[in-house]
């Protein structure tokens, strides 16, 4: 058996007036890429956030790399691509100002030294937005915000990488930069635990597949294209999650 | 008119002292307000200046310095307010108010119970009384907007991280409760810092429309950053210098200039906008 990268025991998570997440047990290995299927509301995004710690859990249990999340702090391991919010009246900031925090998780009291802008400008390479370094995200199109996300992530050099929705709303052209980038780290060795209701190019790099419904767990498997298509819905592509930021007031 | 003479404000003491706090305040105070106005808490300022009058009616009441006792009731009232905020919910709105408005009304209690009994006095703390900053005042101005000079810069990437999106910052290992506490903490010194200056009731504009105005003319965070201290610190300047002159309350002239410059930003960014003039290409 690979090594265990992330373990989910018996997790319950509860919102006010329903159970989004019920008794949901997974385990997934070294250079998994595992995409996690299901309808808007199945608990999909849940899931990924209580393993984050970012939702907290009524009860069960959560590893990653073989540490209690309570007690985990090797952060510069784990990669997160939230779903995407894009506001455009915040303070303006660069793409490079964006992705430059992705380097936290290496220390967030350090000083960066030319070993972190070579990942940041790395990163931002790799999504294809070299040119457009000094932009603010404020005058960036969806898709661009979308890849500056990724970008962020990509500058913390994560060995484990959560995607939350990452091409939900964004055009082909930003889906295949996507795909190419994922596919990189994927060759790398990263886990990818992929959050998605409609994979699009990214199907191709998918080892293993995951089916919510509900807040259960309804397949676990190999993403064999029948079994995906079954359970895919495209019937409201957004809205089922409580928008970023309102968890932590 | 000789060159001596058209400096003649710098003459006096009191305005050497008005004008060197008055710098200092508009520099430190958008350094703070741009996270606030990330994080959406432009009001917290004003909050915290409501909890930082009861400090300074209690330093009357001890006969000690106001300003002091007013920088460590008003970082109390913030750890608290912190709290409320990041376990409330519906209920902590109603517990922010309780604190602001008990601020208040205790500050005006305190101060009836003090010897110094004066109405002026407490009307030089809800609106500035730049002319009566005394050198202990000014180095405890000084000392203090040192401190969050020196955090804010040291501190920028993480408190930027937390400001745009707190739950990434959360997951990179960036302890942001903590660091929440710290930035409450930096507005309550911010507010009790620039209370002399323009008032606990005009504060939070010396924190917020610097940076609302820079943020109209910028593309990236340091430069808003750069130019809304600047903007604080020429407006922070202007006014007390036309205060010299024209005998009207410094700080109310200081706000009223920022917001005359921040309409100015606005009526630019609509008419660059309308010709089609971008800071960046897209």
């Amino acid at each position: 058996m690979r090594q265990e990268v992330l373990r989910a025991d018996d997790l319950i998570v509860q919102y006010p007036g329903h159970v989004a997440l019920n008794d949901v047990s997974l385990k997934i290995g070294e250079s998994e890429v595992v995409a996690i299927l299901g309808a808007n509301g199945s608990g999909k995004s849940t899931f990924v956030r209580a393993c984050l710690g970012l939702t907290p859990f009524e009860s069960g249990k959560v590893q990653l790399f073989g540490t209690d999340l309570h007690e985990f702090d090797e952060w510069n391991r784990v990669g997160y691509v939230p779903q995407r919010i894009h506001d455009t009246a915040g303070i303006p900031a660069t793409v490079w100002e964006v992705v430059e925090s992705g380097r936290l998780s290496h220390g967030w009291l350090r000083r960066y030294n030319s070993n972190d802008r070579e990942k940041i400008k790395h990163a931002i390479e790799v999504v294809g937005l070299k040119e457009s370094c000094s932009y603010s995200i404020n005058t960036l199109s969806g898709g661009q915000y979308q890849r500056v996300l990724i970008a962020r992530a990509l500058a913390g050099e994560p060995d484990l990488l959560f995607l939350d929705e990452p091409t939900a709303g964004v055009d082909l052209a930003t889906q295949q930069i996507f795909t190419e980038a994922l596919k990189h780290l994927v060759e790398g060795g990263t886990t990818v635990v992929l959050v998605s209701h409609d994979l699009g190019p990214l199907r191709t790099l998918i080892s293993r597949a995951v089916m919510f419904r509900e807040g259960h767990m309804e397949y676990d498997g190999s993403p064999e294209a029948e079994v995906i298509d079954r359970h895919i819905f495209h019937d409201h592509p957004h809205g089922d999650f409580p928008k970023q930021g309102e968890w932590l007031i | 008119m000789s060159m001596i003479a058209a400096f003649d404000f710098l003459e006096p003491a009191f305005m050497q002292r008005a004008l060197l706090a008055a710098a200092i305040v508009g520099l430190c105070a958008p350094l703070v307000g741009i996270f606030l106005v990330q994080r959406r808490l432009s009001l917290m300022g004003d909050g915290l200046g409501h909890i930082a009058l009861t400090g300074v009616a209690l330093g009357f009441l001890l006969q000690t310095n106001p300003v002091a006792t007013a920088v460590i009731v008003a970082s109390i009232g913030s750890v608290v307010v912190e709290l409320i905020r990041s376990y409330g919910r519906t209920s902590g709105d109603v517990a922010l108010a309780v604190l602001f408005y008990g601020g208040i009304a205790g500050g005006v209690l305190l101060i009836g119970l003090s010897s110094k009994r004066s109405n002026a006095n407490l009307l030089s703390y809800l609106f500035g009384s730049l002319t009566t900053v005394s050198r202990f005042d000014l180095w405890m101005i000084f000392s203090l907007a040192m401190v969050i000079f020196l955090v804010t810069i040291f501190l920028k990437r993480p408190l930027f991280a937390l400001c745009i999106d707190p739950e990434f910052a959360q997951v990179s290992g960036v302890p942001v409760k903590a660091l929440s506490m710290v930035l409450a903490v930096l507005t309550a010194v911010t507010v009790t810092i620039s209370m002399r200056v323009v008032g606990l009731l005009l504060v939070s504009a010396l924190m917020i429309i610097p940076v609302a105005s820079a943020q109209q003319l910028s593309a990236s965070f340091t430069g808003t950053r750069l130019k809304a201290s600047m903007i604080g610190i020429v407006g922070a300047l202007t006014g007390v210098i036309m205060s010299f002159y024209v005998d009207l309350a410094p700080g109310a002239l200081i706000v009223v200039l920022i917001i005359m410059f921040f309409i100015l930003t606005i009526g630019f960014t609509f008419f660059a906008r309308r010709h089609n003039v971008q800071p960046h290409p897209s």
